[in-house]
C-alpha cells in the first residue's frame, strides 16, 4: 500500500465514523413510565440536616466529625459514609436567606437518579441498574468489580467507593430501595423526605413533582402557598410560607436528559455547585459513537476478514522471499 | 535455522540492578496496597478516581506498548518486508507494556478479588466502553503472547509446536492488528462519558476514538524508533537509522492527520478561542501541539530525517506528545467540580515506577536470553 493510499485509508475511515454516528445517534432516554424521586426546594430548607442523620440510620452508617463540630453530623460532602449530605451556599456577610448577594442557603447532594444515567451505562459489569418501572438507579456490589468508571461517568460525583477498606464496595443512595430496605416497594417514601421537618425534601412521581415545581415557578413572591410535606400523592402536613423569588429553573427537568431528584432555588444553581450540564446527556454520544463501531460486531467481524486475507497473503510472499 | 538470536552478556548489570531497587521499593507499597486497602497508599478521592494507575500505567502505558501494532500494521499489511528484524523485538516490549498495564489495570481494581466478573458474559453491558477495552485488552495480551511464542519455542528447540503456530500465525497477526484498533480507539472514547469533566479542548466527543488511535499509532512508530536506537547505542548493535527513516511517510501522514483533524474538530464545535486564554489548559494545548509539529518539521526533511539524533528527536516528541495529549485529558485538566484535587502520593509514583523497572528488566532478560534480535544486524 502506499502512502497516499494509507491516507486515503485513514481518512476514509475517520469519514466513515463521522457518518456512521451522525445516522445511528441515540436520543437520551426517556423516564421510566413510573418514575418516582424528589423534588428539593433549596428555599424550604433551614439546614438541620435531619435528613442527614436518616439517611445514616437507614444505611447503618457512623456520623462524620468535621473538626470539634461533634454536636451532630458534620459531613462536608459526599463519601463511602454519607450517601446524602447538605451544603451551605454563603456570599458577603451571610445574613439573608436564600439572597444570592450577602445571603445564605442550603443545598442537598445526593443521588440525582438521572433518566439517562452516566453511571449506568459505562459500567462494565452491569453492577450499575436502572429499574425499568420506577427508574430508579441502584449498584451491585455481587458482580462490580471496581473499575471506578461510574464515579468519573457520573455528572455530580455521586458513587464513592471505600477506599479505606481492602475490600470496599461503591456506596451511594440508591433511593431507600436496596436490598433489605426497599422501603419504595413496600409503599413508603425516602427516610429524607420522611424525615424533612419543612417539605424541603418531597418524595413522589417524578411527573407529580415536576408539576408541582411548575405550580412554585408560577407563585407570585410574598403571597403564603401551603407546602406539601412528606409524599406529594399523600402528604401527611402542609407548612405554610411566604412564597420566596425563585429562579426560573427546574434543576433536574432537562439537565443531561433530566433527573429523578430536581431541586429548585432562589440561588443559581452553578452558584450552588451544580455542573456545566448540556440537555444531551453524555451518555448518549458515548453510546452512540460505541454502537456505530461495534453494531453487532459487523464492522469488526469484516476488518478481521479482510486483514487476516491480507496478512495471509502477505505473510507467504514473505515466506518466499525467506526461501531464496 | 532462525534469523533470530540470544543476546547473550551479564544480566545482573549496574543499570539492572538499580532497576531492580526501584522494583523492590515498588513492590513493599503493591503488598501495603493488598493488605490495607488503596486509600493506605494512594491519593485517589470521589471527584479523581482515575489517578496515575489507570492513566499512566494503562491509558499511556499500553499507547507506549503499541510498537508490535504500527510494525505489524508495516510488516504484514502494507507487506514491508525490510522492517521483519524489528518485529520481535517490538512485540515483546508489547507484550511486556501490555501485560503490565493489564497488572496495573488489577491494583487499581476496587474489587480485585472479583475481577473475573467482567468475564462472565452474563454481566456484559454492551453500552460501555470499559467493557470492549477490558475484554480487548485481555484477548490482546493472549495473543501477543502467542506472537512472541516461537522466540520460546525456537529456544527450547519445540519444533512441532513451532510449526502448527506458524500456520496459524497469519491469523493471530490479523487479530493483532484488529485488537488494538479497537481498544486504542476505545480508551479515547472512554473520555466522552465524562461529559463536562473533561476540559473542553479535549472533550471533543466523537472524534475521541479517531484522535486516540492515530495518537496511539504515532506513539507505536516512536517507540519503535526510539528502541531500535537506543539498542543500537546500549547494545553496540549496527544502527538501523536507514531502516527507520523509510517509515517516515507513513509517520508523516499521522502526524499531519492528527494536526489537522483536532484543529478542525475544534473549529467546528467553535472552541478555537480557548486556545489562547492565555490559562494552563491553553498552555498544555499549545505544548503538546508544538511536541506533535517538531517531529513533522524534522521528518518532512529528507537530510535531517536520514540521521539518527535527528529521528530520535523526533521519536522522543512523538512519545511525549501522545503522553501528554493522554495526561492532559485524563487528569491535568480533568475537573470533577468544585472540592476535588489530586496529586499522586509517593507510593503511587513508586508503584508505578516499579512496574516500569520491572518492564525493562524483564525485556533485558529475555533479548539476552532468548532468540529477540534480529541475526544480520548482530555486529560481531
Ligand atoms: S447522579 Fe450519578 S450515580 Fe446518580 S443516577 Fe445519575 S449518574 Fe448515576
Ligand atoms: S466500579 Fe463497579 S459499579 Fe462502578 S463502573 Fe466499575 S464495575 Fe460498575
Amino acid at each position: 500500500m502506499k502512502r497516499r493510499d494509507f491516507l486515503k485509508a485513514t481518512l476514509g475511515g475517520t469519514a466513515a465514523t463521522l457518518c456512521a454516528t451522525s445516522v445511528e445517534a441515540r436520543p437520551n432516554l426517556e423516564p421510566a413510565p413510573q418514575a418516582v424521586g424528589m423534588l428539593f426546594d433549596s428555599t424550604l430548607c433551614v439546614g438541620c440536616k435531619a435528613c442527614v442523620s436518616k439517611c445514616k440510620e437507614v444505611n447503618d452508617m457512623p456520623p462524620v466529625i468535621d473538626g470539634d463540630k461533634t454536636t451532630w453530623d458534620s459531613a462536608r460532602d459526599l463519601s463511602d459514609q454519607t450517601l446524602n449530605v447538605i451544603k451551605v451556599y454563603r456570599d458577603g456577610n451571610a445574613t439573608t436567606k436564600d439572597s444570592e448577594v450577602d445571603g445564605y442557603c442550603f443545598e442537598k447532594r445526593s443521588c440525582m437518579h438521572c433518566v439517562d444515567p452516566g453511571c449506568v451505562s459505562v459500567c462494565p459489569c452491569t453492577a450499575m441498574r436502572q429499574d425499568k418501572v420506577t427508574g430508579i438507579v441502584t449498584h451491585h456490589p455481587d458482580v462490580c468489580i471496581g473499575c471506578r468508571n461510574c464515579m468519573v461517568g457520573c455528572p455530580y460525583n455521586v458513587p464513592q467507593f471505600e477506599y479505606n477498606k481492602l475490600f470496599g464496595q461503591i456506596r451511594k443512595c440508591e433511593l431507600c430501595n436496596q436490598p433489605g430496605v426497599e422501603r419504595i416497594n413496600k409503599g413508603q417514601m425516602t427516610g429524607c423526605a420522611e424525615a424533612c421537618p419543612t417539605g424541603s425534601t418531597l418524595f413522589g412521581p417524578r411527573e407529580a413533582l415536576l408539576e408541582e415545581a411548575r405550580r412554585r415557578m408560577q407563585l407570585k413572591p410574598g403571597e403564603l402557598y401551603r407546602y406539601p410535606m412528606g409524599d406529594i400523592t399523600r402528604p401527611y402536613n402542609y407548612h405554610e410560607k411566604i412564597v420566596p423569588t425563585y429562579k426560573q429553573h427546574i434543576w433536574g427537568e432537562k439537565e443531561a436528559g433530566g433527573t429523578s431528584v430536581m431541586h429548585i432555588s432562589s440561588v443559581s444553581f452553578d452558584k450552588l455547585g451544580m455542573p456545566p450540564l448540556e440537555e444531551r446527556s453524555a451518555a448518549s454520544i458515548a453510546e452512540s459513537v460505541q454502537h456505530s463501531v461495534y453494531s453487532f460486531m459487523a464492522l469488526p467481524a469484516l476488518a478481521l476478514a479482510g486483514l487476516t486475507y491480507t496478512v495471509r497473503k502477505n505473510t507467504r510472499d514473505h515466506d518466499e522471499g525467506d526461501d531464496q | 535455522m532462525s534469523a533470530h538470536q540470544a543476546l547473550g552478556g551479564r544480566i545482573f548489570t549496574k543499570p539492572f540492578l538499580v532497576l531492580l531497587l526501584i522494583f523492590v521499593v515498588g513492590l513493599v507499597f503493591m503488598v501495603e496496597r493488598f493488605s490495607s486497602g488503596m486509600g493506605a497508599v494512594s491519593n485517589l478521592n470521589g471527584g479523581f478516581a482515575w489517578g496515575i494507575w489507570v492513566v499512566f500505567d494503562v491509558v499511556v502505558g499500553t499507547a507506549f506498548a503499541c510498537g508490535g501494532y504500527a510494525l505489524a500494521f508495516m510488516v504484514y499489511v502494507f507487506n514491508k518486508g525490510q522492517y521483519h528484524p524489528l518485529v520481535r523485538p517490538a512485540v515483546l516490549a508489547s507484550l511486556l507494556g501490555y501485560a503490565l498495564g493489564g497488572f496495573g489495570a488489577f491494583f487499581d481494581m476496587g474489587r480485585f478479588w472479583q475481577f473475573y466478573e467482567i468475564f462472565i458474559p452474563g454481566n456484559w453491558n454492551f453500552n460501555s466502553v470499559m467493557l470492549e477495552v477490558g475484554l480487548c485488552v485481555a484477548v490482546y495480551i493472549i495473543i501477543l503472547a502467542l506472537e512472541f511464542a516461537p522466540a520460546v519455542l525456537e529456544k527450547f528447540g519445540m519444533h512441532g509446536l513451532l510449526k502448527s503456530l506458524n500456520k496459524v500465525l497469519f491469523f493471530l497477526i490479523a487479530l493483532g492488528v484488529l485488537l488494538p484498533t479497537m481498544h486504542q480507539s476505545s480508551l479515547g472514547s472512554l473520555l466522552i462519558a465524562m461529559g463536562h469533566k473533561v476540559h473542553p479542548l479535549w472533550q471533543v466527543d466523537h472524534m475521541q476514538p479517531v484522535l486516540a488511535l492515530i495518537s496511539a499509532l504515532i506513539m507505536g512508530f516512536s517507540i519503535v524508533i526510539f528502541e531500535a536506537s537506543t539498542s543500537a547505542v546500549g547494545f553496540s548493535r549496527k544502527s538501523e537509522a536507514s531502516l527507520l527513516a523509510k517509515m517516515r511517510q507513513v509517520i508523516i501522514g499521522l502526524l499531519s492527520t492528527f494536526l489537522i483533524v483536532r484543529l478542525l474538530v475544534l473549529l467546528v464545535q467553535g472552541k478555537l478561542g480557548l486556545i489562547f486564554a492565555a490559562d494552563f489548559a491553553s498552555l498544555m494545548i499549545l505544548l503538546e501541539t508544538a511536541l506533535f509539529a517538531i517531529p513533522l518539521v524534522i521528518l518532512l526533511s529528507p537530510e535531517r530525517s536520514s540521521r539518527g539524533s535527528q529521528l530520535l528527536i523526533a521519536a522522543m516528541c512523538m512519545l511525549m506528545a501522545g503522553s501528554l495529549y493522554r495526561f492532559d485529558a485524563f487528569l491535568l485538566t480533568f475537573n470533577p467540580g468544585p472540592g476535588y484535587s489530586y496529586f499522586p502520593s509517593a507510593a503511587e509514583i513508586m508503584i508505578t515506577l516499579g512496574v516500569v523497572a520491572f518492564e525493562i528488566m524483564a525485556y533485558l532478560i529475555l533479548v539476552k536470553t532468548l532468540p529477540v534480535l534480529h541475526r544480520e544486524e548482530r555486529a560481531l
